[in-house]
């Protein structure tokens, strides 16, 4: 273990965790509001709705992430979207997470008991009100965790868009490997970040989800 | 530039022996994270700390970690050590010590699931220890672990990809290959993608029917 070499270059790796925690955070932010579209289209009557979201997930759960973000950095340029390596990053990251959180987001709706919407109905709620004030508000409680599970996988797995270039934490690995020879310190450097990263976000999805409980 | 679909037919082979080279090295790597899992969980589950421990922390840590930089570990981590392994033995390595720990945690919680109360009762009506294991508790373990460990290996054949990066030519990277050639990555990488979601239809079945075999024993 060469402690020397540590002690001068973690400051580029911290520099690194930031943009690893920006592109998770960001593209997190994507993959939620896309999935919640796709959740409530997947679950609407209308085909023209429920078809192209049924689509978007099985398509996007269905192949790598990788050939995914491929296709939109490489891909793209031939189709008029240019982006740059971080925009894509984040885009493409996005799209992906968000195919997963909206099987999440539907599995919670779906598991809200169906008497809770007829209830609604009796009461004289329209189908828009019974989803807003009946069926989400009990769905948000138990799909906070599952969530939290989706974004940290996406924490991890957003080191892929180190192969289009954006300056991250796996890129930055990568970059010291080839020019220190020393894979383990590397590897244990960067680690020590996503470790961290990954504990203190499951901390603040583990206060979200008693919040949401306390709540509903 | 346009798109045009029609140069793929040209590049069928390249594509063909990269598919052929992403499904080796996912059933390969399925073989060893399947049997790996099932050896980090009876470790997991010794009485001895000092085994305990250390599959624990080796868990926790590829638990936590990207795949990619695992790769990274192993690929250069290997030649470092003065073992220069080939890509593609390098690629089933990290990924099947990557799922082996996450099967590892399905299967252990699965072995402790089973009711104790099964075990006695097998044992009460006259069958061997091993008996009551290999007939009572192993094919209800398998029954609950099949949907889990099924997903797992769903994803398995998505991360596969990955492998890439280090240069085993499997159908990621023979895109690629095409792609330099040909200098289409659209046209490339959605052929690409509709072969991984056929693969991937493919397995969903198989997992299908594996858990449907395994649950009449629940």
């Amino acid at each position: 273990m060469d402690f020397a070499l540590i002690g001068r270059i973690w400051p580029f790796f911290a520099e690194a965790a930031w943009v690893t925690i920006e592109v998770s955070m960001l593209a997190i932010i994507l993959g939620l509001i896309l999935g919640f579209a796709a959740a409530l289209a997947s679950l609407s009557r209308n085909v023209l709705l429920r078809w192209p979201a049924r689509a978007y997930v099985s398509v996007f759960r269905g192949t790598p992430a990788l050939i995914q973000l491929f296709l939109l950095y490489f891909g793209g340029p031939q189709i008029g979207i240019n982006l740059g390596p971080f925009e894509a990053g984040v885009i493409g990251l996005g799209i992906n997470i968000g195919a997963y959180m909206c099987e999440t987001i539907r599995g919670a709706i779906l598991s809200v008991d169906k008497g809770q919407t007829e209830a609604g109905r009796c009461l004289g709620l329209g189908q828009t009100q019974v989803m807003r004030r009946v069926i989400l508000p009990q769905a948000a409680r138990m799909m906070v965790r599952p969530l939290g599970v989706n974004a940290i996988a996406l924490i991890k797995g957003s080191a892929i868009v180190s192969t289009i270039s954006v300056l991250e934490l796996s890129y930055t690995a990568h970059r010291y490997i080839s020019s220190t020879y020393k894979p383990f310190e590397m590897f244990i450097l960067a680690s020590i970040f996503y470790l961290a990263i990954v504990t203190v976000f499951s901390f603040g999805v583990k206060k979200i989800d008693e919040r949401v409980a306390l709540e509903s | 530039m346009g798109l045009d679909f029609s140069i793929l037919p040209a590049y069928a082979d390249i594509l063909w022996q990269g598919t052929l080279w992403t499904i080796a090295l996912t059933v390969l790597s399925m073989f060893f994270s399947l049997a790996g899992g099932v050896v980090f969980a009876v470790l997991q589950l010794s009485r001895h700390a000092i085994i305990r421990w250390p599959v624990a922390g080796f868990a926790w840590l590829f638990m936590g970690t990207p795949l990619l930089l695992q790769l990274f570990l192993i690929y250069f981590g290997l030649v470092q050590i003065g073992l220069d392994l080939n890509a593609f033995v390098a690629g089933v390595i990290a990924l099947s010590l990557h799922f082996a720990v996450y099967n590892s945690e399905i299967i252990r919680s699965a072995i402790v699931a089973v009711d104790k109360g099964q075990y006695e009762a097998a044992r009460s009506l006259g069958l061997s220890q091993f008996q009551a294991m290999r007939k009572a508790i192993v094919p209800q373990a398998v029954a609950n672990v099949t949907p889990a460990l099924g997903n797992m290996m769903i994803a398995l054949l998505k991360e596969s990809a990955l492998v890439s990066v280090i240069g085993v030519m499997e159908l990621t990277l023979s895109a690629q290959r095409a792609i330099s050639d040909s200098f289409r990555p659209f046209e490339f990488y959605i052929a690409a993608g509709a072969i991984y979601y056929v693969l991937n239809l493919g397995l969903e079945q198989a997992v299908r029917v594996a858990e449907r075999r395994s649950a009449q024993y629940r």
